[in-house]
């Protein structure tokens, strides 16, 4: 596992940079948009990336609750983290994209407001983290998290038949899309996936690390206590 | 044959944070006695009294409590006493009591009305008293709490600091009772400060310190652990 | 010990002692008509686009009334450490919940029908759709907020700074609900769309999260 992460790392080096190369140079130049479609490439896969670490948190959630496995509960935690941050990539990467374009700040659109509302409930995930006296925190934050999920679907859908009730532009790709494009979009979602990946495993054995710890100094004999009186 | 424990515990952890108020505590506690648990404050008395009442769940080892790791399936057999009252300060004793009892499942207002005004009666308070609980003194809420923790008849009996700002004349009165229960065959473990009110009838005395038992006594020594 | 005897005791013995001390109930009132009056001074109620807004100004309105009341839902049980008593009896946990939720809707309910006609009459609102349609409404959205409310109270209980937990757990889950009271409210105050799919989102949202809040309450009332 160990010799696995250096070599992770080098790969998810080498794919940004070339992502990078192909987004800002290779990449054809969008025909209405100019270059500031480039910022497509960023603005997507961060939003994929989210997603699949918010499904992983979900799936870590519900491990937990049946196993009480403390690895599901690290896993969960750690994705979400890395999964909020994302999250703020595309809420900020979306205003500069939409600005210049539109000449709007924020659109209401599918997209945009999903991410919105997943932001929102993982930062309220992450503070019932951090706030809560239970010695269970996992527990209340497993059920948090399922509770989260299940509202993923009606979020969808409410959003989805407000735009068609009040349509209102899309911060988006408008249409097919060049495949010269796709491949540079699939690049840099790779080399995204690759970062998750890497940050969340770098947090996932830094938190281990501080559990073994904080367990041992809670455990810890009271012996030279008891010696010095 | 000999009845097995009632409570058994194998080196239980309970941990909060980077505290751990329980660090590996392992002991057996018979059927029909009267244990007596101290310590300084801190020692995890209190928390070992929560894990076998099933309210907090150990980090690390094992309870079991009438035979069973399951301690939801016993509760019908469990009293419980904290220092807090644990009772609805704006109703009176009986409307409390009540209440309680449907929770035990003594559901038919006859029988329910009756076993509540004989436990009230048990701890010498009045069953029609109207007045709110909130408006007792320190003695009659204390007693008015065990009250509760005995409505449902428990095998089990945990009170935790029962006799705390108590006059010494409820406190002589609930020890007595104390002992009537473990005279009819009941298990009691009580946490005190004050172990001098149960030293006549107390059958164990448990020494608790930094989350473990690092002693247990027949008698009370005055002032040495 | 039957679910629904449970239930009915613990309903009824919160509405005894709500009941008994009139206060917080004295205090949640005049704060619910403070919020609708100064809803009017902050959204002019003589323009036109009052209509249009109204329906998102009264659910707004309601859900911080309904928080000011879910905060203390179980204020009760924490004092003198009463909820110990009930977690070490045989009951089970949810007529527990049960009770709390339906206590919330019925309390929430009434801050409802207090706000409303101050609403009504401060914005002149005349509904030009079917206005039967807002009863349902009103209760699948009530209840949408009661008991998800409910249930992060009961979390925010072990947490610090529960006042603020609560509408911090609460408000991002509760969003496609809140979407769906307000869009429901507006199309039948407007006459313009039907209400007739945010009726149907909020029975499937109340539907889900009661079963949620159902199947997991136990296990968090047991996280201490």
């Amino acid at each position: 596992m160990k010799r696995g992460f250096p070599i992770l790392a080098i790969v998810t080096a080498v794919l940004l940079s070339f992502g990078l190369y192909e987004a800002l140079i290779a990449a054809p130049t969008e025909r209405t948009m100019g270059d500031v479609q480039r910022i497509f490439y960023y603005h997507v896969p961060s939003a994929w990336t989210a997603f699949l670490l918010f499904l992983i948190n979900f799936v870590a959630s519900v491990t937990y609750l049946i196993r009480r496995n403390a690895k599901a509960d690290i896993l969960a935690m750690v994705t979400a983290e890395v999964g909020v941050v994302f999250c703020t990539v595309v809420l900020v990467t979306g205003p500069i994209w939409a600005r210049p374009v539109w000449g709007i700040w924020w659109t209401w659109d599918l997209r945009l407001t999903l991410t919105l509302v997943l932001w929102l409930i993982y930062v309220s995930y992450l503070m019932l983290r951090r706030f809560s006296t239970s010695s269970q925190t996992p527990v209340l934050a497993a059920v948090l998290a399922i509770f989260g999920a299940l509202d993923v679907p009606l979020v969808y859908f409410s959003i989805w038949f407000f735009r068609t009730q009040h349509p209102s532009p899309v911060i988006g790709d408008g249409g097919s899309l060049d495949p010269r494009m796709a491949h540079v979009l699939l690049i840099n979602w790779a080399a995204f996936l690759c970062l998750a990946w890497l940050v969340c495993w770098t947090r996932y054995r830094l938190e281990v690390v501080q559990r073994e710890v904080e367990e041992a100094q809670s455990l810890e004999s009271l012996l030279e206590g008891e010696g010095s009186r | 044959m000999p009845t097995p424990p009632i409570v058994v515990a194998d080196g239980v952890i309970k941990q909060f944070g980077r505290f751990a108020a329980l660090r590996g505590v392992t002991a057996d506690f018979a059927s029909g006695r009267l244990y007596v648990i101290l310590g300084d404050n801190g020692a995890g008395k209190t928390t070992l009294l929560r894990t076998i009442a099933g309210l907090a769940q150990p980090t690390r080892g094992t309870i079991s409590v009438l035979g069973s790791k399951e301690i939801k399936s016993v509760r019908a057999q469990i009293g419980y006493m904290a220092h807090p009252s644990l009772l609805y300060d704006e109703m009176s004793g009986m409307e409390n009591l009540r209440y309680f009892a449907g929770l035990y499942g003594i559901e038919d207002d006859q029988s329910a009305n009756q076993r509540c005004r004989e436990v009230i009666a048990s701890v010498k308070l009045d069953p029609e008293l109207p007045r709110p609980v909130g408006q007792y003194s320190q003695g009659m809420r204390q007693r008015m709490s065990l009250a509760r923790a005995l409505l449902n008849d428990p095998k089990l009996l945990l009170l935790d600091e029962p006799f705390s700002n108590v006059d010494s004349r409820s406190a002589q009165e609930m020890s007595g009772l104390l002992a009537q229960m473990r005279n009819r065959g009941k298990t009691l473990l009580v946490v005190t400060h004050q172990p001098g009110i149960l030293e006549s009838v107390a059958d164990e005395f448990v020494w608790m310190d930094a989350g473990k038992i690092v002693d247990r006594t027949a008698k009370l020594r005055e002032g040495t652990r | 010990m039957s679910f629904l005897a449970i239930l009915r005791a613990t309903l009824a013995k919160d509405l005894l002692l709500e009941w008994r001390s009139k206060d917080a109930i004295n205090a949640m009132l005049f704060f619910s008509l403070l919020v609708v009056v100064i809803f009017s001074f902050a959204f002019d109620p003589t323009a036109e686009e009052s209509r249009r807004i109204a329906g998102g100004l009264i659910w707004v309105a309601f859900l911080f009334a309904a928080v000011v009341a879910l905060n203390q839902t179980w204020a009760r049980e924490l004092r003198n450490q009463v909820l110990d008593a009930y977690r070490v009896s045989p009951a089970p946990a949810n007529p527990l919940f049960l009770a709390k939720a339906v206590g919330n809707f019925i309390f929430v309910s009434v801050l409802e029908a207090l706000m409303t006609p101050l609403f009504v009459m401060f914005y002149k609102l005349r509904p030009l759709g079917p206005a039967w349609e807002l009863i349902p409404i009103a209760i699948l959205g009530t209840w949408a907020l009661v008991v998800n409310g409910t249930f992060f109270a009961a979390l925010s209980i072990r947490t610090k700074s529960r006042e603020i937990m609560l509408p911090l757990l609460l408000f991002p889950i509760s969003i496609p609900a809140l979407l769906g009271m307000v869009n429901a409210t507006s199309a039948i105050l407007t006459g313009e769309e039907s209400a007739k799919f945010w009726i149907a989102l909020l029975l499937a949202y109340d539907v889900v999260f009661t079963l949620a809040c159902l199947l997991l309450f136990e296990t968090i009332l047991e996280a201490e």
